[in-house]
């Protein structure tokens, strides 16, 4: 199912005839990457930062040329912006804890959009609860993209965060960040960028985009679970509170009194995911070995024929009409509900996600409680994209 | 058989097409959903005198395991007592979890407790296949659950 401009992928070989179209949810992981992770155990294992011996060395030294691959490969200032962290939403969690108490006061306004990942709503909802803030929505227009116009007719001079998805999980939406960015800044206020769905899927640079705070996981672009991390502006993980206590974020503590350590490290309190940092650093070599304005072009290809495929069928409905999207189709079939079809694709072999994919608004909006999602990874082609459309008639005929 | 069609029997699929005591219930009706599949019911007990269920009827949306469950929840306890419609509530969902082996099984201990009949799960055994299935059992069990709790809320107050 995969061509040799990928490289191996063990899994996809061992499955050979499995289509794997669950890709927003996690991408399988090329051999290097495992490679990577096993031989960071086999050579260099020890804890970071704590003690002197040459094998500590190593390790911390694997741990931040990580950090520094993550700052090249997103276009940082410097790899002091770049906190590790488990993924995109502790992240989020963090920058929502961290910036609501350096930054706003009680009446504060903060937007996130109709088309959020719960991971970027609910840890602003509970600042927003916990201390007095407005938490206002950014609806979608009717073909899933977003207006300014309607940002516009949110905003106050209250309004001190704005959160938004790069890539909608659900529409495939690219939004046009750089845009939002300068609207934003304009009016005093920071953009945060939940970049989970795109900064595995072509060309991604936080200086370009505009954005203050930008967020993902190692494990949707090809690297492991339990690894993910946190861009700000190096001002801003200055000026922000910490997060979590524990080792390594603090300078000194006395019984009666505590400082901190400097960013990124204030904000990796305890022994951090050391193997995921250097599987991730590995999986961005992969990219870039690849090209990732090759990446993206394919996908844009693959993103336009699976739109041009799906509409056609029959009693199909694929939500978002997004002029820039991603190749990912959440659609529901009349008259079958999404897990009745995700267990019958899982015949054909065939793997998808099917429920409300953490974006109840966004599914409330919709009019949709549940739907089914395909989302494409570097492996998959056309032909994984007419497989899935055979597959979707048989299903109509089985539960009709 | 197939896995699949082990799942999707064609008494389930009839069922789910074609479902008994499916009726719009308006009104103040408690929602048994699981979140996460976006499956939704509303239930409404018909009684017969204190102690009897003339009807059950089912009202919501889901998936074909969801939905056919409820159609044969329907079925298997109108017409029942209270008691021995908490008994089948029990044995179904033991046999849905796959803690009983087929619906006819004497042996367990909930069983000779109540000295009734045996229990005739009928068109619930087409729903075996669901065991192979792990995340499918809350789908098959939702309606069951969702009785068990109204019988007991009932009972606790009075019926008409
Ligand atoms: C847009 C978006 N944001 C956030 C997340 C959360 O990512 P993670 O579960 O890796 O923290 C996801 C993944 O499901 C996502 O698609």
């Amino acid at each position: 199912m995969y061509t040799l401009k990928t490289g191996k992928f063990p899994l996809l070989e061992a499955n050979p005839n499995l289509v794997y179209l669950d890709n927003a949810s996690t991408t399988q992981k090329p051999d290097s990457v495992i490679r990577a992770i096993t031989e960071y155990y086999q050579t260099s294992n020890a804890n970071v930062h704590r003690s002197v011996y040459r094998l500590a060395e190593a390790s911390t030294r694997a741990f931040e040329d990580a950090r520094s691959r993550v700052a090249r490969f997103i276009g940082a200032f410097s790899s002091k912006e770049i906190v590790f962290t488990r993924g995109t939403t502790e992240a989020l969690n963090l920058i929502a804890h961290s910036m609501v108490r350096t930054f706003l006061d009680p009446g504060d306004v903060i937007i996130v959009t109709q088309m959020d990942h719960h991971s970027n709503i609910v840890p602003f909802w509970l600042a927003a609860q916990e201390r007095g803030y407005h938490l206002r929505f950014w609806p979608i227009n009717p073909n899933g993209e977003l207006d300014l116009e309607d940002l516009e007719s949110l905003w106050s001079d209250r309004v001190k965060i704005v959160a938004l998805p790069h890539v909608s999980n659900v529409l495939g939406t690219v939004n046009p960040v750089s845009s939002i960015a300068s609207f934003v800044h304009d009016r005093g206020a920071f953009l945060v960028l939940d970049a989970a769905q795109s900064a595995g899927h072509g060309p991604f640079d936080v200086s370009q985009l505009g954005c203050d705070v930008a967020a993902f996981s190692g494990h949707k672009m090809y690297g492991p679970m339990g690894i993910g991390v946190l861009w700000a502006k190096e001002e801003i993980l200055r000026a922000l509170v910490p997060f979590q206590g524990g080792g390594e974020m603090i300078d000194t503590v006395t019984e009666t009194s505590v400082t901190f350590n400097d960013p990124p490290y204030r904000f990796e309190a305890g022994t951090p995911n050391v193997e995921g940092a250097v599987g991730l650093a590995a999986a961005m070599d992969f990219l870039d070995s690849i090209d990732r304005k090759r990446i993206f072009a394919e996908e844009e290809e693959l993103a336009r024929y699976g739109v041009r495929i799906l509409s056609s069928i029959p009693d199909l409905t694929l939500y978002g009409k997004a002029a820039e999207r991603a190749p990912l189709f959440t659609f529901n079939l009349e008259g079958v509900h999404s897990h009745d079809l995700a267990q019958f694709l899982d015949s054909r072999y065939i793997a998808v996600r099917s429920g409300h994919h953490c974006a109840q608004p966004l599914l409330r909006r919709l009019g949709a409680s549940t739907a089914v999602r395909a989302s494409l990874g570097i492996y998959n082609t056309k032909k994984d994209i007419d497989r899935l459309a055979l597959a979707l008639e048989e299903a109509r005929r089985y539960f009709r | 058989m197939n896995e699949l069609d082990t799942l999707y029997q064609e008494l389930i699929l009839e069922h789910y097409k074609h479902p008994r005591n499916r009726e719009p219930l308006e009104g103040d009706f408690i929602t048994h959903e699981n979140p996460s599949c976006g499956d939704s019911l509303r239930l409404k007990i018909e009684w017969e005198g204190s102690d009897r269920i003339k009807r059950i009827v089912f009202d919501g949306h889901g998936c074909a395991i969801s939905i056919a469950s409820a159609s044969i929840m329907t079925e298997l306890l109108s017409g029942e007592t209270v008691q021995n419609a908490e008994r089948i509530c029990t044995k179904a969902i033991a046999f849905l979890r796959g803690e009983s082996k087929a619906s006819t099984d004497a042996g367990d201990s909930s069983d000779s407790r109540h000295s009734g009949d045996p229990v005739d799960l009928g068109d619930l055994q087409a729903l075996a296949g669901v065991r192979l299935f792990p995340l499918r059992v809350k789908c098959a069990t939702l309606a069951w659950h969702g009785i068990e709790k109204e019988l007991k809320a009932q009972g606790e107050v009075d019926r008409p």
